[in-house]
């Protein structure tokens, strides 16, 4: 009885405590959603700002509007000298940077209207120039030393899926090395900044992908990245301990992200000599400054995401983050979201430089098996939101909607229509987009709301241009002894050749033989005329191979390389030892050429996913492309036994130990016969008495 | 007695020549027993494609030969290629050596029997020289012919190399040339740390040689032991500073010396460490590996003054414990030991369990290749299966060493006590050790 009462007692006591846990929840909550609108009031003034900059900018948009229409309707534009054009250029650049900050309306005015004015000749040469400016933003013209910039992408890819590309980037006039700290952030998140003033970062690069970018069917994504996280930093050249500053860098970055990045260590950290060169400004390119770092096996989830949001001015609050739910984002082909942080020029001139922080969230929504039949797409289809503002902080703030294969309608129908068009030279393709532009109040018509609608007409979409760039990866051989990794390189240019650099990390646990190296091209040995081979140490530093390979045209290259799987401790496998190991991706970096021109001026205004990587010349553009990571199994000992092992073999050393030790210390006699028992204890009194023995 | 040592030889080489054409040449270097991270012929046709690249053959950890001894063996010469010439110096070598070290033997034989010091029932145990006649030819056979030795010929393992290195020592040491014999040591020793051990008995064998009695009191002793050590230090000294100028690093001492003796590379191999220290308690292992390596050299002194008046039996016993106990043994390794077999065959009579020996020795050696593909090819057993082969391997190799021993001890206690020993009541007695 008296535990039963107990019982009660306990229940009673429990019950309680539960009550006070949910009442204390509830307040919590309660909080919260204050804290929330507390925010919401903070947003408020800078809205204003916002605004001022849009009502500024509306009547010009309209024009602009219009002349892009216009430039719609001309079938033959006029070819002027090219050398002209360029003047005229040169000339607005200048009257662009010459033009003084102070933010006087009269001036905003002019330079509105010259700026229009260089587009309308850049409009009649369309043919020359591929690259088009919707409406101009005003970036020399901001007064405030940061602004922030958002756009989403849509393109419908051939396979029926659909690829959705947000960029949000962030630009600061600041010095993050200077002595004294920079203490006052305004747009720039600052848990990145501080990191990045402490370790004196240059360059950062961050991606975290799900799934894997299927290029022969997507053709090529705007930014690439390997499956996992990857993350490779440019530190500056005043840094002495570059090692020292890697390793807190990354338990860092994996704190700031919720990501594994602390298991980045020596093992898996490499110095490429060529393939990642920084991607913004500056001329030092020792890769001592460089470390790179891949975990293909790295999950990419919620927590990952959540964290990245934050760093965004608005958060997930207003403008185009509002999409980012992650139950949709999530439910997905291939999710990849990144940061690129790196230093850029300000102007033309490049004079000068800010900071640019670039945050892409890339998906491919698989919208054609789910959609229950219907090949047709909404915003709200995929993300359960529609955009109902801008971010009111952006500066720029836009959807684009690639429409390059349907010019006439006939393949699909994408309401609400839009006014605006948009011409993008993106990875030597030249496209054509629809531009909504959300800082316009018009965009969301009646509603308050944006719902992009696309519906197909034709049951099949027509032939995709093939990339020129495709690569393949994988491990032959049977067994868990050797193996052999076989890279595959296609050029599908029908009469271009072009080098490509092939990195190639493979963790020490794989022991490649550089001697079994083979390039192979059309049958024919292909000898690459770089090769870099840093050659692993065993659970110091993994293998390093980056050569330059020349692709024939139209052809495939076979890279192959034999490898011995090494057993391990038994410690150093991971919990799921059967499931394999995973090799992160080869990454094939090329300079493809083009068919349209390259736009090398990475200042102007173009949309932002058309500029990621700088392009230096005008025939050719820069392209990354990476191959499936492997996962390859290695012999296991049986983990269930080191006691047995331990003793087994300690045994047979014991067994030489003795037997050796027996034959060295004794020496031979002649057996006498050991007397019986009662005798041996008769000779013990015997001797005890002193009598002699029997 | 040369014509049937060319016909062994020209035998040899025809089966060698035989296998490297057959398709068993690209199976065979892939075997684990065959081969370790030590000696793969793979590895120094890496290491030298490494140097081509430009870096050092060191930086990575696959290369872990010592320089100098590697780089000429880049394969110049196709048609006969240099393992099959480093077995046939070995025979050649173990031949004249057996040969000469059987003279000794005869000589003191004769010697004593003249001084009437054997007891007079121990006539069946003196050795004739028709017996000893093929002596030698036995040796020379019994490592030509070997399939241990074919094996790692045919895999172009560098122990053939190795091999000859310490059959050339020994050769050196039974002809009386000091200086050629510290100078090979040194060689050996430079190759792989575990010949060191070899030290001891050829000095003794010298000192007996130079009727020089082991007296810590004569300095006589002491002038030669520190001539021969001199000598030897400095030879293992002029080859260290010969590697270190040749890349100009000393990178090649952590990654020979320290890959020998701590072990990183946990490939599966005959020999007792690969799963020990697989499966080895993190903080235990620097202990463990000091105990297994300690092991390997903790013989030396009490066999040294044990046997201390047979000092090429001595060499026999040390060989064979290299063999068994050190890091990272191949079957090749216990092919040199193997060969000192027919030196003791009128061990013969004592040995205890020679067939039970013989036995395991063969039905493991049928055992590796079977396991090993039921475990990595087939996946239908564990790595126990290979791990338990590699015990009873070693079980039996320490069993025939230690009968080897047994029956070497006591048919010398047998020469000074009589070979039908009675006991103090008159009736037969049987030995025991005590």
């Amino acid at each position: 009885m008296a535990a039963h009462r107990c019982n009660i007692f306990m229940l009673v006591f429990v019950l309680c405590g539960l009550t006070y846990v949910f009442v204390r929840a509830d307040i919590e909550d309660t909080n919260h959603v204050k804290d929330a609108e507390s925010v919401a009031v903070d947003i408020a003034p800078k809205a204003n700002i916002g605004a001022s900059l849009r009502s500024t900018k509306t009547e010009d948009q309209t024009q602009a509007a219009e002349e892009e229409r216009q430039w719609e309707a001309e079938t033959n534009p006029a070819d002027a000298p090219s050398d002209n054009k360029a003047d005229h250029v040169h000339d607005t650049m200048q009257n662009l940077d010459s033009r003084p900050a102070p933010y006087a309306k009269d001036q905003t005015q002019e330079a509105a209207e010259e700026e229009r004015q260089w587009e309308a000749t850049e409009v009649k040469e369309a043919d020359r120039v591929p690259d088009t400016m919707q409406t101009p933003d005003v970036p020399p013209l901001t007064p405030a030393k940061d602004q922030f910039q958002e756009e989403l992408v849509i393109r419908p890819l051939h396979s029926g899926d659909i690829y959705a590309s947000f960029q949000f980037r962030t630009m600061w006039d600041t010095d993050f090395l200077r002595g004294s700290k920079v203490s006052h952030y305004r747009l720039f998140p600052k848990s990145l900044g501080q990191v990045i003033s402490k370790f004196s970062v240059r360059e950062l690069h961050i991606s975290f992908t799900q799934g894997y970018w299927r290029t022969m069917q997507w053709g090529q994504p705007f930014l690439p990245s390997p499956p996992g996280a990857e993350l490779w930093v440019w530190f500056q050249d005043t840094v002495t301990d570059v090692d020292g500053a890697w390793k807190e860098l990354t338990n860092v970055l994996s704190g700031i992200f919720c990501a594994s990045l602390n298991f980045i260590d020596s093992t898996n950290t490499v110095q490429p000599s060529a393939s990642f060169k920084p991607l913004g400004l500056g001329n030092v390119t020792d890769q001592r400054f460089l470390r790179y770092a891949v975990l293909p096996r790295e999950i990419v989830c919620t927590e990952n995401l959540t964290p990245w949001k934050k760093l965004l001015p608005c958060g997930s609050k207003a403008g185009l983050a509002v999409l980012m739910k992650s139950e949709k984002l999530f439910h997905s082909s291939f999710h990849s979201q990144a940061l690129h942080f790196r230093p850029v020029c300000q102007d033309w001139k490049c004079k000068s430089t800010v900071w640019e922080l670039r945050q892409t969230l890339n998906v491919v929504f698989d919208l054609h098996t789910s959609g229950q039949g219907k090949r047709e797409w909404s915003l709200f289809k995929m993300f359960s939101r529609t955009v109902t503002e801008a971010c009111p902080l952006a500066s720029s703030s836009k959807v684009y909607v690639d429409v390059t294969d349907n010019p006439q309608g006939e393949l699909f129908e994408l309401s609400p229509t839009t006014p605006l068009l948009s011409q993008a030279v993106v990875l030597g393709d030249r496209r054509t987009y629809s531009v909504y532009d959300l800082t316009n109040q018009a965009t969301f018509g009646q509603t308050r709301s944006l719902n992009m609608l696309l519906r197909w007409r034709a049951a099949e979409s027509g032939d995709m241009l093939r990339p020129l760039l495709h690569g393949e990866r994988y491990v032959a051989g049977y067994g868990l002894q050797t193996g052999e990794i076989h890279t595959l390189m296609y050029n599908n240019h029908p009469y271009r050749a072009f080098p490509v650099l092939l990195l190639d990390t493979v963790p020490w646990y794989l022991r490649l033989y550089i001697h079994t190296l083979t390039v192979t091209s059309k049958g024919r040995d292909n000898k690459p005329s770089y090769i870099h081979y840093q050659p692993s140490k065993d659970r110091l530093r993994p293998h390093l191979l980056e050569m330059l390979v020349q692709l024939p045209p139209n052809s495939v290259t076979e890279v192959t390389m034999q490898f011995e799987r090494a057993l391990l401790k038994w410690t150093e496998y991971t919990p799921d030892p059967n499931h394999g190991f995973y090799v992160g991706s080869s990454v094939i970096s090329a300079l493809v050429p083009s068919v349209v021109a390259m736009d090398t001026n990475s200042t102007r205004e173009c949309p932002l996913f058309s500029s990621f990587f700088p392009c230096k010349e005008e025939s050719s553009y820069f392209m990354r492309v990476y191959t499936e990571p492997l996962l390859v199994n290695l012999p296991t000992p049986d983990f269930s036994m080191p006691y047995n092992v331990i003793c087994l073999t300690c045994t047979v050393v014991a067994v030489g130990y003795g037997s050796l030790y027996n034959l060295l210390t004794r020496t031979f006699q002649v057996e006498e016969p050991s007397p019986g028992l009662a005798k041996r204890l008769a000779n013990i009194i015997r001797r005890l008495r002193g009598v002699p023995l029997l | 007695m040369a014509a049937p040592l060319t016909l062994l030889l020209i035998v040899a080489v025809t089966i060698r020549a035989v296998l490297f054409r057959s398709s068993l040449a690209e199976l065979i270097p892939e075997r684990v027993e065959v081969v370790s991270p030590l000696n793969a012929w793979k590895r120094v046709v890496e290491g030298l494609a490494l140097l081509d690249l430009g870096v050092s053959p060191y930086a990575g950890d696959v290369f872990h030969e010592v320089s100098p001894l590697s780089i000429p063996l880049n394969e110049s010469n196709p048609s006969i290629h240099p393992s099959i010439m480093a077995d046939a110096l070995t025979a050649v070598a173990l031949y004249l050596a057996v040969k000469d070290y059987n003279k000794t033997v005869f000589r003191k034989q004769k010697y004593a029997l003249e001084a009437e010091r054997y007891p007079l029932d121990c006539l069946e145990l003196i050795r004739t020289p028709k017996e000893m006649y093929y002596i030698p030819l036995k040796v020379a056979m019994f490592y030509l012919l070997n399939p241990f030795t074919i094996l790692s010929c045919v895999a172009k393992s560098t122990c053939g190399l190795n091999n000859a290195v310490i059959a050339l020592f020994i050769l050196c040491t039974v002809k009386g040339s000091s200086l050629m014999s510290a100078i090979f040591l040194a060689l050996a020793t430079y190759q792989s740390i575990y010949p060191l051990t070899l030290f001891a008995p050829a000095l003794l064998y010298l000192l007996q040689r130079l009727y020089i009695p082991v007296n810590w009191q004569r300095s006589s002793f002491w002038l030669f032991t520190t001539q021969y050590t001199f000598m030897y230090l400095g030879s293992l000294c002029v080859m260290v500073c010969l590697s270190f100028f040749l890349l100009s690093s000393w990178d090649f001492l952590s990654s020979v010396y320290g890959f020998i003796l701590s072990v990183p590379d946990l490939t599966p191999n005959i020999g007792l460490f690969w799963y020990f220290f697989a499966e080895m308690f993190e903080h235990f292992r620097l202990f463990f590996i000091c105990v297994f390596q300690i092991n390997v050299f903790f013989y030396t002194i009490p066999l040294s003054i044990k046997l201390k008046e047979h000092p090429i039996f001595l060499i026999f016993m040390q060989i064979a414990i290299i063999s068994i106990f050190k890091s990272y043994p191949t079957v090749g390794d216990i092919a040199l030991y193997m060969a000192f077999l027919p030196a003791w065959n009128h061990l013969y009579r004592f040995l205890r369990n020679i067939f039970l020996v013989s036995v395991v020795l063969l039905a493991c050696s049928a055992l590796f290749p079977v396991l090993w593909h039921l475990w990595i090819y087939a996946g239908s057993a564990n790595s126990n299966f290979y791990y338990a082969i590699t015990l009873l391997f070693n079980v039996a190799q320490i069993l025939l060493v230690s009968d080897y021993f047994y029956a070497y001890l006591r048919r010398e206690h047998h020469l000074t006590h009589g070979l039908y020993l009675k006991r103090k009541d008159g009736s037969e007695a049987t030995l025991v050790l005590k």
